[in-house]
């Protein structure tokens, strides 16, 4: 699905070989601040490399458009931005942004489910904790029904046990949908469990997973 | 003049500049540094007052199509510069452009309108109204897309997450600057609406003020007041409407991506 060859991204990224493919769950580890996000941006589109192809199904990713591919491969952000307004607003505005129509309240409290966040679409996101921002950016992207995500430590705001339950939430999501997930984590245990493939990045060469 | 006005004389003008002597003699005894300034301010005003009064006796004296037109483009190609000097480098070479196509077409259409439709002014290049209309509305217009290029730019940087959050989400640069073009536009229309609503309670126009102590009847100063104000109002807007919707692309590269140089 996604080939990645002789990558560089300024002096920040530097990808060898990579290659993911369909419904497959693979793992980016690494320290932080070694370019991880970096790749995620560049797989969609929100960033360009600076030598190197990424291809998408065969096609160099610089002659896809953009929205569209976005709209197919979404990302969520690690410290993700809450839009002012209640937790309603946020999920339905992902659904705009794609010019999709609106959902009921019925599938949006599912979806809260989905994350384990127990409160009403009537809060306003300005009194949720960084954990529950983080669920709730992430049930905004589940919500979206795209056919890859691209996931940036989604629980590294959460305690362990949260964390867990969260990454195996993610992870059933994709395997129940046929969904291809690609996600950052700084946890090289939760990697081993759930990835079909593992890739390291390290000061910003990718590396060989020990 | 027949209709009962006071022409007034050098000497009576002279005497109202006793109130330019009381704002030096405050700001010297207060030790307020700003006596170069007013000095300099008031006699460019005399200067260029009186040297437009005299260019102004000229032009509508003898009418020429060619004459309205240069002015006409003075006054946009003045305004243009005006905007871009304000905003020196906060105005990539891309935003002067649009500033450069927009604030022209939004103030030349409601002016047509205006001039052609609501007064329909004979011979078409009359001065007499051409002029003044046009420095009322391109300079409206001015302040409009002053406003709303400080919003648009103040935006794009502080809600730069915001920006980058929606396009990571899947939306247009469009979709990603709806809120931001918004809240540029009504930036810009605020001023005239509230001005509107003020209008003939709060204060009296300076044109009708101009017209009626010129001896026109206050009813026909009102009728022209009013339709230049709604003149105003299109020109602000639409001229911020333009520059909004060419504006807000120059922050996205061709992959739809917020500039880096943000």
């Amino acid at each position: 699905m996604f080939e990645i060859k002789d990558v560089e991204y300024k002096n920040v990224l530097r990808v060898k070989e990579m290659e993911v493919n369909e419904g497959e769950i693979v793992c980016i580890v690494g320290e932080s601040g070694g370019g991880k996000s970096t790749l995620l941006r560049l797989l969609n589109k929100s960033l360009s490399p600076t030598k190197g192809t990424i291809s998408f199904r065969e096609t160099n990713l610089a002659d896809l458009d953009s929205v569209s591919h976005r709209r197919n491969v979404v990302y969520l952000n690690q410290t993700p931005h809450m839009f002012p307004g209640t937790i309603r607003d946020n999920l339905l505005i992902a659904l705009r942004f794609h010019e999709k129509e609106d959902l009921g309240d019925d599938a949006l409290m599912t979806i809260l489910r989905q994350v384990r966040l127990s409160k009403s679409l009537d809060m306003d996101v300005k009194h949720l904790s960084g954990g529950e921002r983080q669920r709730l950016a992430l049930g905004r992207v589940l919500l979206l029904d795209a056919e890859v995500y691209l996931m940036d430590e989604p629980s590294s705001s959460l305690d362990d046990e949260s964390e867990n339950l969260i990454i195996e939430a993610v992870v059933r999501f994709a395997k129940e949908n046929n969904k291809t997930l690609i996600m950052v984590t700084h946890s090289k245990a939760q990697a081993r469990k759930h990835a079909d493939r593992i890739y390291e990045i390290k000061n910003g060469h990718q590396a060989e997973v020990d | 003049m027949d209709n009962g006005v006071i022409e007034l004389t050098f000497w009576q003008v002279l005497l109202g500049y006793v109130f330019v002597v009381l704002v030096l003699f405050v700001l010297r005894k207060r030790a307020i540094k700003r006596e170069t300034v007013l000095v300099i301010a008031t006699f460019r005003m005399t200067l260029q007052l009186v040297a437009v009064g005299y260019v102004l006796t000229l032009i509508i004296e003898n009418p020429h199509p060619l004459i309205t037109l240069a002015v006409l483009l003075l006054m946009l190609a003045f305004a243009v510069f005006t905007v871009f000097r304000k905003f020196k480098e906060d105005l990539t070479p891309s935003l002067k452009k649009v500033v450069a196509i927009a604030l022209p077409a939004g103030s030349l259409l409601s002016l047509g309108y205006f001039l052609f439709v609501v007064i329909r002014v004979e011979p078409y290049y009359n001065p007499q109204y051409f002029i003044p209309i046009t420095g009322m509305i391109v300079g409206n217009s001015m302040t409009g897309i002053t406003l709303g290029i400080h919003t648009l730019v103040n935006r794009f940087t502080d809600q730069k997450d915001a920006v980058i959050e929606a396009l990571h989400l899947g939306a247009t640069p469009k979709g990603a600057s709806h809120e931001i073009v918004n809240e540029a536009f009504d930036a810009a229309i605020m001023p005239t609406v509230n001005n509107m609503l003020g209008m003939g309670i709060i204060f009296l126009p300076g044109m009708m003020t101009g017209q009626i102590l010129s001896g026109v009847a206050p009813t026909t100063a009102i009728l022209y007041q009013i339709g230049v104000m709604l003149g105003i109002l299109g020109g602000v807007a639409l001229s911020t409407y333009f520059f909004l919707l060419m504006g807000y692309r120059t922050f996205f590269n061709k992959d739809a991506q917020l500039k880096t140089t943000l």
